[in-house]
């Protein structure tokens, strides 16, 4: 198998730790894996990305080829239709509907909704708002990654064991939490 | 795999900071830049760095950091220096003549390079200064290689009495993938060098040390020749041929499969390997050579005088671009293949710059001096590098200068000279110690009329809240320096210290000699940080 994956959001909201989840979940499948990360300046609130790779087969660049990214996970809409140019033709966008709006021409609402309207493979959902209704504000990015399971291609149970062992050091507490915010995003995709 | 090796999730630098340790380093001396400083920070939290007592405090600056590792070299132990490119032409001084003396314990001066210039002010080659220097060269091509070469780099050091070279750039640097790690080596004991006399640098010694340096290239080019970090491939003669340099070679080898039959040579150690490039040649048609950076390798194969015999394509013939970073695409480009279908960009992106976080302490003072500086018409405000430098986009768009580190308080000096009124600097508080410090001093004996403003977080920040050398003893270095105590003035920037503030730089600017303002209040990210760690350990 092979799955190239662009993760991307704004600076802060936390598109590493997807990274680290799936990452182990990939490793723990005996598969290959290359994570290449944004560090410095662009933290800043600026546009943020990670280029997420695993195969079964060795991997070579650290970047992803144009139009060979075979998901976009992104916790913001217009982040995501940045890298529209990496996505391959049957890629699919599973992304946040939620604007994080800290710059003074960000594309009104109608043109970003025209945009992502386009997009032929997407799954699009307010995970802010569905983390904030089951009272789990902080584990918006879990919801996400949940609704990006099946496109990521490791099993759901491999995910879900990745998050235990990743958020094992935080408490019982904080590990039922993620994986509630994965079950949420998993089954919101697939309804 | 056998006992002692295991696998790693390492970032590029990481992969090198543990293939020091295991290479038996006993100090890493560095100065934190994007994209080099994971490797120290590595070294700081490595449980066996701390059992070991590895050194690895951070320095002031890059040359402080490359000469203390030539002086623990000197005692005999291995040392690692760590910066970004640009620091390298802070410890230029130190790193060329430490070629000169040669080393004792092994020396590796690791360089991380930015094309693209991701979080930098230019995409320099660090390649031309281990060239310059004459120093052998190492620049992997994986993190399974770098941390390979390490122990390999220590050894050759020492064989051949040299500090080497190793470059890495942003794309190797911070990206992870899986290493497999093997044996950790005994760190040196303490042995004085075997010609104490090499190491005084007087022009008779000097002399000879050079020649010495010199006649060794030969043998640093059978190295490369030889170098198992570097292979060359000959599929079919008279196909085309292409040289792949560090991690250019990924990107060959990530279109290879849907290319025509090339002739590859991978080059990750230099001297340029001459006798694998000249029988690369001598079966190919003709050469592409891919590098990261600039056209180093290209330019030397080229020489200026037409060869028809020979057709090399590269950055300086528009088959690769002749700025940025290499990717896949470009790559796959020059490689004759056609580009992958894409998408087209969506009309509803637009840019997203990084700014200045809510709460931070610079946010303050920006606001504060913009509204004094449009007092004065003719002001002009000198800043440096740091989080701080992003005060120059809107909605501060408070600073008209950033170029080095430390240039602020200098420039402002010598605008002031010219008569340029009222010539204020701002620099952070790790950037004043790094380099701001000697500059002031200049100032204080001309007595320029200036208006230093250090905008103290108490810690480096934009590479993530490293120590800062001068934390809590700004005042007195000032004072030290010769700025008199009166016109030392120290403020909390927050709110409803604002007009406090502005009359303070409102009266310092209209001192006619050198006066310093330092607003000091905590980064907001190392804040946040602390508290949720107090926080966690009252749970």
């Amino acid at each position: 198998m092979k799955t190239d994956i662009i993760l991307s959001g704004v600076g802060g909201q936390g598109i590493l730790s997807i990274a680290t989840i799936i990452g182990d979940a990939a490793l723990n499948e005996g598969l290959h894996l290359k994570q290449a990360e944004v560090h410095g300046m662009s933290q800043r609130g600026g546009d943020v990305q990670s280029n997420l790779r695993i195969s079964s087969e060795p991997i070579h660049s650290d970047l992803i080829p144009l139009g060979k990214a075979d998901v976009i996970i992104s916790l913001e809409p217009m982040e995501a239709l940045r890298y529209m140019p990496y996505l391959a033709p049957d890629g699919w966008v599973i992304t946040s509907s939620k604007p994080f709006i800290n710059i003074p021409n960000y594309p009104e609402q109608e043109l970003l909704d025209r945009e992502l309207a386009k997009v032929k493979n997407i799954v699009l959902f307010d995970t802010a708002q569905i983390a904030a209704d089951n009272g789990i504000a902080r584990s918006e990015n879990m919801v996400l990654l949940g609704g990006a399971v099946d496109a990521i291609g490791l099993p759901l149970d491999k995910i879900l064991d990745s998050v235990r062992r990743i958020f094992a050091s935080k408490g019982d507490v904080v590990v039922e939490q993620n994986l509630k915010a994965v079950m949420l995003g998993y089954e919101k995709k697939s309804c | 795999m056998s006992l002692d090796t295991k696998k790693m999730m390492l970032l590029g630098d990481q992969a090198v900071a543990l293939g020091a340790i295991n290479a038996g380093l006993s100090g890493v001396y560095a100065y934190p830049g994007t994209p080099s400083t994971e490797i120290t920070e590595f070294i700081q939290a490595y449980p066996l760095a701390k059992e070991r007592g590895i050194h690895s405090k951070w320095c002031t600056n890059e040359k402080t950091a490359m000469e203390a590792a030539l002086g623990m070299s000197y005692a005999g132990k291995r040392a690692m220096v760590c910066m970004k490119h640009v620091g390298l032409n802070v410890a230029a001084d130190a790193f060329v003549n430490s070629a000169v003396t040669g080393v004792n314990g092994g020396v590796v001066v690791l360089v991380a390079d930015d094309p693209s210039m991701h979080s930098s002010q230019n995409e320099q080659d660090s390649r031309f200064y281990g060239k310059f220097a004459l120093v052998p060269i190492f620049e992997p091509s994986s993190q399974q290689e770098a941390y390979d070469m390490m122990s390999y780099a220590f050894d050759y050091s020492e064989k051949m009495s040299t500090p080497v070279l190793m470059r890495v750039v942003t794309r190797m640097a911070h990206s992870r993938a899986v290493v497999e790690v093997g044996a950790v080596a005994e760190q040196n004991s303490l042995s004085m060098p075997k010609n104490p006399i090499d190491w005084v640098l007087l022009p008779v010694n000097a002399r000879r040390r050079y020649a010495q340096v010199v006649a060794q290239q030969e043998e640093y080019n059978v190295a490369s020749d030889e170098s198992k970090f570097n292979r060359l491939i000959i599929n079919k003669k008279g196909a085309k041929g292409i040289v792949a340099c560090g991690i250019a070679y990924n990107y060959v080898m990530e279109n290879i499969a849907e290319a025509e039959e090339m002739n590859i040579l991978k080059v990750s150690q230099y001297p340029i390997p001459s006798a694998l490039l000249k029988e690369l040649a001598d079966n190919s048609s003709e050469i592409l050579i891919a590098e990261d950076g600039q056209p180093f390798v290209e330019e030397q194969v080229r020489g200026v005088l037409p060869n028809e015999q020979l057709i090399i394509k590269g950055r300086l013939t528009g088959e690769l671009p002749r700025t940025g970073e290499l990717t896949p695409d470009n790559v796959r480009v020059a490689m004759g293949l056609v580009p992958h279908d894409t998408f087209n960009k969506s009309e509803a992106v637009v840019a997203r710059p990084p700014a200045l976080c809510q709460g931070c302490g610079h946010r303050d003072v920006y606001t504060i001096l913009k509204s004094v500086i449009a007092e004065y018409p003719q002001g002009k405000v000198f800043s440096d590098i740091g989080c701080y430098t992003l005060g120059a986009l809107p909605p501060f768009r408070a600073i008209d200068s950033c170029v080095d580190m430390g240039a602020s308080i200098t420039m402002a000096k010598g605008a002031a000279d010219a008569g340029l009124f009222p010539a204020v600097a701002v620099i952070g508080d790790s950037t004043f110690t790094h380099s701001g410090m000697t500059g002031l001093l200049d100032a204080v004996n001309a007595n320029a009329s200036i208006t230093v403003i250090i905008s103290d977080n108490l810690t480096t920040a934009m590479t993530g809240g490293q120590d800062s050398a001068g934390t809590n003893r700004l005042q007195a270095i000032c004072q030290g320096i010769g700025v008199a105590p009166e016109h030392v003035r120290c403020v909390v920037p927050i709110p409803k210290n604002h007009d406090e503030i502005a009359n303070i730089i409102r009266e310092e600017i209209e001192y006619r000699g050198v006066s310093v303002i330092i607003p000091c209040r905590e980064c907001i990210q190392t804040l946040n940080r602390r508290l949720k760690k107090q926080k966690a350990e009252k749970k």
